[in-house]
């Protein structure tokens, strides 16, 4: 387009701008994009294999609303696991189909003692504490202390936004 | 929900693909049209069984910080700190949970400076320490939330 140059690092950030809510439900969504930015169609689908390449895309897709799929239980499972194994430990408990996040985060002594968190999803509480004594099964002695926090409200949903509004 | 919604949600949570016609692409794998992908993907989404579809930025790769943050608050006070964590722009999510450690939010700025910043407004405004809890190493965020 003649006369409007924008740098890939400006149009990377317009390109997350246009589409942090989500891609258009249109036959060609990309090209829909590129209109609205101004640019041809094949400049915006390589910056998309460029982001997807580099990490900046996690993945693209849907995401379900695992509150409105009947998985109303939300557990966040928390456990205090020695730090020469966090690392063996954290693999093993993300890898297994029942944990949809699981993250190494800091101890804050005295207050918080758990450095391994995995969320747990089920359709109720009890099914989601079953799924957490598998997991304490599996880990045996290896786990110092457990347990599972339920959220009982949820307070704010509006999810990250980057680049401001 | 059908089967032709269950086999959305539980194939399509990645992948979608950078082409032309991505719907036809990804209804081809799915065994339906482009047409009717994007009416159930419509659906899903004005009924709330989708919360989004598209791409879904990592914050920390872009150049921005996002923390897990927690704070014990006293009940009688519970509704009222919620009030003013959640006035903060920066506070993306936040749950109420069943433990001592009770208020559970998201923290997500452009710069991990302007994180350290709002948290120390948060404990200055509502005078309640925040425990920051940023992730130290990511494990497999699954992709399987099967239906």
């Amino acid at each position: 387009m003649a006369g409007d140059v924008i740098s890939p690092v400006e149009l990377d950030r317009r390109i997350v701008m246009a589409t942090q809510a989500g891609l258009p439900l249109d036959v060609r969504p990309y090209h829909w994009l590129a209109a609205e930015l101004g640019v041809d169609a094949e400049t915006v689908m390589e910056r998309f294999r460029v982001m997807l390449a580099d990490g900046r895309i996690r993945r693209s897709g849907v995401v379900p609303n695992h509150y409105r799929l009947g998985y109303s239980a939300n557990g966040m499972s928390v456990w205090d696991v020695s730090d020469e194994d966090i690392r063996a430990i954290g693999s093993q408990v993300g890898e297994l189909d029942i944990v949809s996040h699981c993250y190494h985060r800091p101890r804050r002594m005295p207050d918080w003692p758990y450095n391994l968190f995995a969320m747990v999803h089920g359709h109720s509480q009890a099914e989601v504490r079953d799924k957490v004594s598998h997991i304490a099964q599996l880990l045996g002695d290896k786990v110092r202390q457990h347990d599972v926090l339920f959220s009982t409200r949820i307070l704010k949903k509006t999810g990250l936004r980057i680049g401001g509004q | 929900m059908d089967e032709l919604d269950r086999r959305i949600i539980n194939q399509l949570q990645g992948g979608f693909p950078v082409s032309e016609r991505p719907f036809s692409e990804a209804g081809e794998r799915l065994g339906t049209t482009e047409s009717e992908l994007i009416t159930r993907l419509r659906c899903m989404l004005d009924d709330g069984l989708l919360t989004r579809f598209g791409p879904m930025y990592h914050a920390e790769n872009m150049g921005g910080a996002v923390s897990l943050c927690a704070m014990k608050v006293p009940l009688a006070r519970f509704d009222d700190v919620a009030g003013q964590v959640n006035a903060f722009p920066e506070v993306a999510h936040n749950y109420q949970r069943d433990h001592e450690m009770n208020m559970w939010f998201v923290l997500a700025t452009e710069t991990p400076d302007q994180l350290a910043v709002t948290l120390q407004k948060i404990e200055q405004l509502t005078g309640i320490p925040v425990f920051n809890l940023p992730k130290q190493e990511e494990f497999y965020v699954g992709l399987h939330f099967q239906v």
